[in-house]
């Protein structure tokens, strides 16, 4: 069971649910940080450190003494990252997405494809959750490939929690895609209620059920609950707006150990979650929880 | 010697795009003859990225050894200097004027990019 927890705003509570969520759940839990440009599940996790991979994507490499200059790896590239200049071709290496494409084109088989670095990923272990957390190298541009990475680790079985970068761009779908229910968060402004339904509209082409958390719930106004019940959107949980929630979170802290009395709030959360059908039981199943649109 | 100028026109008397990679449109003139040809550049003017280095391609395929221009940026830079092409930055007016300005030694042959990337 892979859940995302996402949002089309940012700031609006992701990883404070992610991981007090997490904390929740019975039994192990695997959590994803895909959030690879500003990782922050480490800041609220105590965890041990176990690994560290680098990872990369395969950029190509021209053998000059085989390159006729004949431009079609130029031709077919559609990010400008290779370019016939003069009497050699010139490889941009910063601009390749390494689809590996110039590789296969070449007549001349002058184009081998070595590994560039873009980031790291990290595992490491705090009690019942295995976190495990992409870290984009500063200056790097390429987000999904990493993502790929992380959610290429996570575990056959038990709970899989994903937590999504903000926004709807590809990096937001990178990371939600093949999940089987997204948790939305939000809040209860203009803003929150803007680029939830932006992210409601995404969520929904990618034909996955989903439901609803409003994080300080109380501020602003009734417009992002109207939406939901003109859309037929479940509520999963609201989290009320407290002074004491953002005293702990500048801490470092999580609200279930910090609050006590939150942590039944994240109890119905966790048993919404582990209600949910089980994967194989397919979508049309999930369907009725997520209400999601022909 | 064979100069392209980056402009909005087709003509000598186009005024000069400041961009290069995407300017709309490359004058290639020939200073010798006096011949001058036009190069539609909307297609590396729509690119996603890297439309310096598209356009210094486009170029160094025309056979061009010098480049005018109003600025050029870092990628854009290392394609021309490895395609052996001289950038002249800081043209202005019409590409008449530009090539004018190149002869008479108005214009400073560029050393490296004079502006960021993702400039125009």
């Amino acid at each position: 069971m892979i859940v995302a927890i996402a949002s089309g705003k940012g700031g609006t509570g992701k990883t404070t649910v992610a991981v007090n969520l997490a904390l929740s759940l019975p039994g192990n839990v695997q959590l994803l940080d895909c959030d690879v440009e500003a990782p922050n599940v480490h800041l609220f996790l105590d965890a041990r450190p176990e690994g560290r991979e680098v990872v990369g994507i395969p950029v190509p490499v021209v053998d000059a003494d085989l390159c006729n200059q004949c431009g079609e790896c130029s031709r077919l590239c559609q990010y400008n990252a290779i370019a016939v200049l003069g009497t050699g071709v010139v490889v941009f290496p910063e601009l390749c997405h390494g689809c590996g494409g110039c590789a296969l084109v070449c007549p001349e088989d002058a184009i081998s494809e070595v590994m560039r670095p873009i980031g790291v990923v990290e595992d490491s272990r705090s009690g019942s959750v295995h976190l495990v957390q992409g870290r984009l190298y500063v200056g790097e541009a390429l987000v999904p490939p990493l993502i790929r990475e992380v959610r290429a680790r996570s575990c056959e079985e038990g709970v899989v929690l994903i937590d999504a970068p903000p926004g709807t761009s590809c990096s937001m779908i990178a990371a939600v895609r093949g999940s089987d229910f997204v948790v939305l968060v939000t809040e209860p402004t203009p803003f929150g209620l803007n680029d939830l339904m932006l992210a409601v509209e995404t969520v929904r082409t990618l034909e996955i059920p989903f439901g609803v958390v409003i994080n300080r719930a109380g501020v602003g106004d009734d417009r992002v609950k109207e939406y939901c019940a003109v859309e037929g959107l479940e509520i999963l949980l609201e989290i009320p707006d407290d002074r004491r929630i953002a005293e702990a979170y500048s801490r470092g802290l999580t609200l279930v150990d910090a609050i006590p009395d939150i942590r039944p709030l994240f109890a119905t959360l966790a048993a919404a979650i582990e209600a949910l059908p089980p994967i194989n039981a397919g979508r049309a199943a999930g369907k009725s929880l997520a209400h999601v649109h022909p | 010697m064979k100069v392209v100028v980056t402009s909005i026109g087709e003509s000598l008397d186009s005024q000069v795009d400041p961009r290069f990679g995407r300017a709309s449109t490359f004058v290639l003139v020939d200073t010798e003859t006096g011949e001058t040809e036009s190069i539609d550049n909307s297609d590396g003017a729509r690119a996603a990225q890297g439309a310096g280095i598209q356009a210094a391609e486009t170029v160094s395929g025309l056979g061009a050894e010098r480049l005018i221009t109003g600025h050029c940026g870092p990628k854009a830079f290392r394609a021309l200097q490895a395609a052996g092409i001289e950038v002249y930055t800081g043209a202005s007016g019409t590409v008449a004027e530009a090539i004018g300005q190149l002869k008479s030694g108005g214009l400073q042959l560029s050393t490296g990019p004079d502006v960021g990337g993702h400039w125009g």
